[in-house]
Order: structure tokens, then sequence, then C-alpha cells
């Protein structure tokens, strides 16, 4: 691997690692993350494809209140590398990110508590209302959050290239490797449980199981489904009582 | 004297501004440095005395954490009431922190489920499903329409709370928000039916029953084979019910994950799974 090719992967390895803090740009989504690391590589389509894979594993990763997602930035940029620097299988990525994306989750946990340093250092600078220190304050830790990827992300690209991580892969038994890859194709289902959990309306479970018996039978892609869906939410809203009670109320007005 | 006004140029910046939000999530107050960081150019616009500014540093660097896109009405609304603050009308700090704390709540209940539990998914596998095949049009599909949607939430947001200032609140009491979360758990509900019926892939090859037919050809039925006629989809079903209660007990997704992983190592070893 060149310089050149270890500064892009730090580089890229700190967007994405920024992006799953800021969870704006959905950089850090292996869909993203996977991408680009393939194209800094030079293999954009072993990338594209692990991206996919590991995207619908990570389907219901989210953070939502205080509550922290599994890493999916670091997950994504280190099984990428593996991949395509230390040639191994899309199947070894997938098996590799889980582990990697639990140690994320603890490495981002460091992070956010050593940013409670800077919500004090802002506080001080509040009280001699000091502007260019808050906003310090603001993009350091950002940056540290985008270290916590970049610095793991450029040891393994280094650690690969020597054949020291392909050979530990190797050693992993078929039984292991192959075993992984058919639990990967269910795995999904933790991720779609947290989703139906989330929306947590039981009166609402028609629809998806409406959904699950359409998708049973027919061939619908999901764009077909994404439009019925909205259909029927419409349909819904509509029909339903507990909104009509007031244009009720207004049609009874007109009638008197 | 002439009333304080924010600039477009303050409402651009705070815009820009605003996709930072979540840089220094931190355990204690979360997103507060973030948030005052939005509010910055507003604060510089409308308070020159010292003591003023200090003061409403201060007061956004209070406790605050929503869903990322949805804040940016509530940074609207609260350059609104600055805005008042500014020329005089009486407004005290807890008003302020009060509107915020109220709205972070029940806006980040309908933005999570629109953003996180519909939006993204559906976009997701849909950009992922293009991408198995190697097509760049994947990932590309899923950054620009996600991108596209987040950057109108927020533009739209921030001049929407803004513009309805304090109002915005007695809004919330409408109807109008709640349909907006109930759509969207529908839609989110349909879609995950159809992903869990499709994109979820469970074989049991274990074989029921072997014999010759009359062509001589052998007749091999393995349980996925009766499962299917049954019901296409089933075991994958069953599966996301139990993590779903396992969940709602809180068991770790990360812990739920292993141990799916080691179903599938020795389901394999044991000629079950395939």
């Amino acid at each position: 691997m060149s310089t050149f090719e270890i500064v892009m992967v730090a580089i890229v390895a700190a967007i994405c690692g920024m992006g799953s803090v800021l969870d704006e740009g959905q950089t850090h989504r292996p869909l993203i993350a996977c991408t680009l690391i393939g194209l800094v590589l030079g293999d954009i389509k072993t990338g594209i494809i692990l991206g996919g894979t590991l995207e619908l594993m990570a389907l219901g990763w989210m953070n939502v209140g205080a509550s922290m997602a599994p890493d999916a930035a670091l997950a994504s940029v280190v099984s990428t590398i593996l991949v395509i620097v230390g040639h191994q299988s899309i199947g070894a990525g997938i098996a590799v990110a889980i582990p990697i994306a639990a140690a994320g989750q603890v490495l981002t946990i460091f992070v956010r508590t050593i940013t409670v340093f800077f919500q004090h250092l802002a506080d001080k600078y509040a009280e001699s209302s000091n502007f260019r220190g808050i906003e310090l304050c603001h993009f350091i830790a950002l940056l540290l959050q985008g270290l916590r990827v970049a610095l793991p992300a450029v040891l393994v690209a280094v650690a690969a290239e020597t054949g020291l991580v392909t050979s530990l892969l190797n050693s992993i038994p078929e039984v292991v490797t192959r075993g992984l890859q058919i639990a990967g194709g269910f795995i999904v289902v933790v991720g779609y449980a947290m989703v139906i959990n989330m929306m947590s309306a039981r009166y609402l479970m028609p629809f998806f199981f409406l959904g699950f018996v359409v998708a049973a039978f027919t061939g619908i892609n999901l764009v077909g489904f994404g439009i019925v869906g909205a259909v029927l939410a419409i349909l819904y809203i509509q029909l339903n009582p507990k909104y009509n009670a007031q244009s009720a109320a207004v049609e009874e007005i007109d009638e008197l | 004297m002439e009333d304080k006004k924010l600039t477009k140029k303050d409402i651009n910046s705070m815009f820009v501004r605003s996709w930072f939000l979540l840089g220094s999530f931190n355990f204690e107050r979360m997103q507060s440095i973030g948030f005052c960081v939005t509010l910055i150019p507003a604060i510089k616009r409308l308070y020159s005395k010292k003591e003023d500014q200090k003061e409403a540093l201060k007061r956004h660097l209070e406790f605050f954490n929503t869903q990322p896109f949805i804040s940016a009405p509530i940074m609207g609304v609260t350059a609104a009431m600055e805005e008042q603050k500014a020329n005089g009308q009486p407004i005290d700090n807890a008003t302020i922190s009060g509107v915020k704390v109220g709205l972070m709540g029940p806006l980040a209940g309908v933005g999570d489920p629109i953003y996180w539990g519909t939006l993204r998914p559906v976009l997701a596998a849909l950009g992922a499903s293009i991408a198995l095949t190697g097509s760049i049009v994947g990932p590309l599909l899923f950054f620009l329409l996600f991108n596209v949607c987040r950057l109108a939430t927020k533009w739209y947001g921030l001049k929407y709370g803004y513009e309805k200032g304090t109002e915005i609140v007695s809004d919330m009491s409408g109807n109008r928000l709640r349909k907006l979360t109930e759509s969207a758990s529908i839609l989110g509900l349909f879609v995950m039916g159809a992903l869990v019926s499709k994109w979820t892939s469970i074989n049991v090859p274990l074989v029921v029953s072997k014999y010759t037919g009359a062509d001589g050809k052998e007749v091999i039925t393995t349980v996925q084979m009766i499962l299917d006629q049954l019901m296409p989809g089933l075991l994958p079903l069953l599966l996301t019910f139990l993590c779903m209660k396992l969940l709602k007990k809180k068991v770790n997704a990360i812990a739920l994950i292993f141990a799916l992983f080691a179903v599938g190592i020795i389901g394999y070893a044991l000629g079950v799974l395939a």
C-alpha cells in the first residue's frame, strides 16, 4: 500500500467516523463507507457489494435518544480493508464486521465520555462570552470522533498487508466461516425487530402482517411496496374516526 | 430604537451549523454544545452587550437532545424567541428553556420513527438491493435521496420554526403531528413486513422423506419445502417475533446478534441449516 493510499484511507475513515456521531450525511452507513474505502483502495465493486450486504445487517442500527447503535463506521471501514487489502472473501468480511462493530461501540462510549470535558470547557468560555472557544470545543470533539475510526483503520491497513491479519483469519475453521455466512442470511431480523419495536404501535401491526403476506405471495419490488404502503397510510388517516370527529362536527353545524 | 432582526445570512449560517449538531455529543448534556454553536450567529446579531451574550450562551448550553433533523424547527423557534427577547419582550430564561425542552421530546417522538424507523431503512434496503449486484447506483441512490430529504427537512424546518415563532407550540396540540407519525408507522411496518418475508433466508435442508418416483427420479422432501408450502418466510417471521420479545426484555442487540451467529454455526455443523 502506498503512502498516498494510507493517507486516503485515514481521511475517508475519519469522515465515516465523524458521520457516525453526526448521523447527518450517513457516511457511516456500510453502503457509503464500504463504497468509499473500496474506491480509495481501487476495488470499488467489492466495496459496493460488501456495503450492500452489511447495510442489510445494520438496517435497524440507530441512535435513538441516548441509546447507541453498534459502530457501523469502524466495522465497514475495517472489514472492507481486510477484504480488499487482506484478500479475504466477502463472507470473512461479514464475519469480522460484527465483533468490530461491538469493539467500535466501546470506543464510541469512551470518546463520548471524554467530550464531557469539552462540555465543561464550553461552560467556562460562555462565562467570558468567548464564541470562538465554544466553537473550538465543538469541532475538536468532532475531530476526536473522526480519529476514533481513522487510527484503527490505518493500523489494520498496515497489518493486513504484512499478511499478519490474513494468516490469522485463514486459521478460522470452515464450520465457523460458513456458519457465519448462513447466520448472515437471517441476522437482519434483529434489525427489523428493533425498528418494529421502536414504532411499537400494536394496533398498527395488521399492516406489518399485510406487508408480509403480500411479499410472500407476490413479486412486487420495494418501490411498489413503498407506494402501496403510502396509499394504505393515507387511506387509514382519511377513514379513521379519531381524525374525523372535528369535520363531522363541522358538517353537523352546516346542516343546522 | 430600531428592532433587532436576524438577517437571511444569519439563518443560512444557522442552517449550515445545524449539520454539526451532534459533533460534540456527550453523556452529560448530549447535544448542548451543538445547539449553542448553531445559535451563535443569532446571539451575535441580537445581543451586543457582553453580559447579554453570556446569558444567552449559558442558556443554550443546557441539556438538549432530539432527533437531529427535527431539531431545525426547534432552533428556528428558539431564534424567534431570542429575537423577541432582544427587542424587549418579557421573555425570561425559563420560557425559552421550557419551549426547547417541551418541543425536543415530542418532536423526537415524531422524527425518530419517520427518519430512523422508516426513511432510512427503506432507502437503505433499496440501495443495498441494488448494491448487491455491484452497481454504484445503489450507494448513490441512497446517499442522494436521503440527503435531499434531510436537507429539505432542516431548511424548511428552520424557516418554519423561525416564522412561526411561539405559535408552533399551540400547533403541536393539533392532530397534524400525530397523523404524520401514524402514517410513517404504517408505511414502515408495511415495508418491514415485506422485508422480513423477502430479504431473510433460512434454509432447513433436513430430509423428511425420500422415495423413488414413477419416473425413476428420486423425490426428496425437506423440512424447508413443507414450510414453504405452508407459508413462505414463516421461520424469519417467527424469528423476528422472538427478537422483538427479547429486545423488549432489554436483551442487548449485540448479544442477540452473537447468539444468532452461534445458531448459524451450530446449525451448519449439525446439518440443520444450510
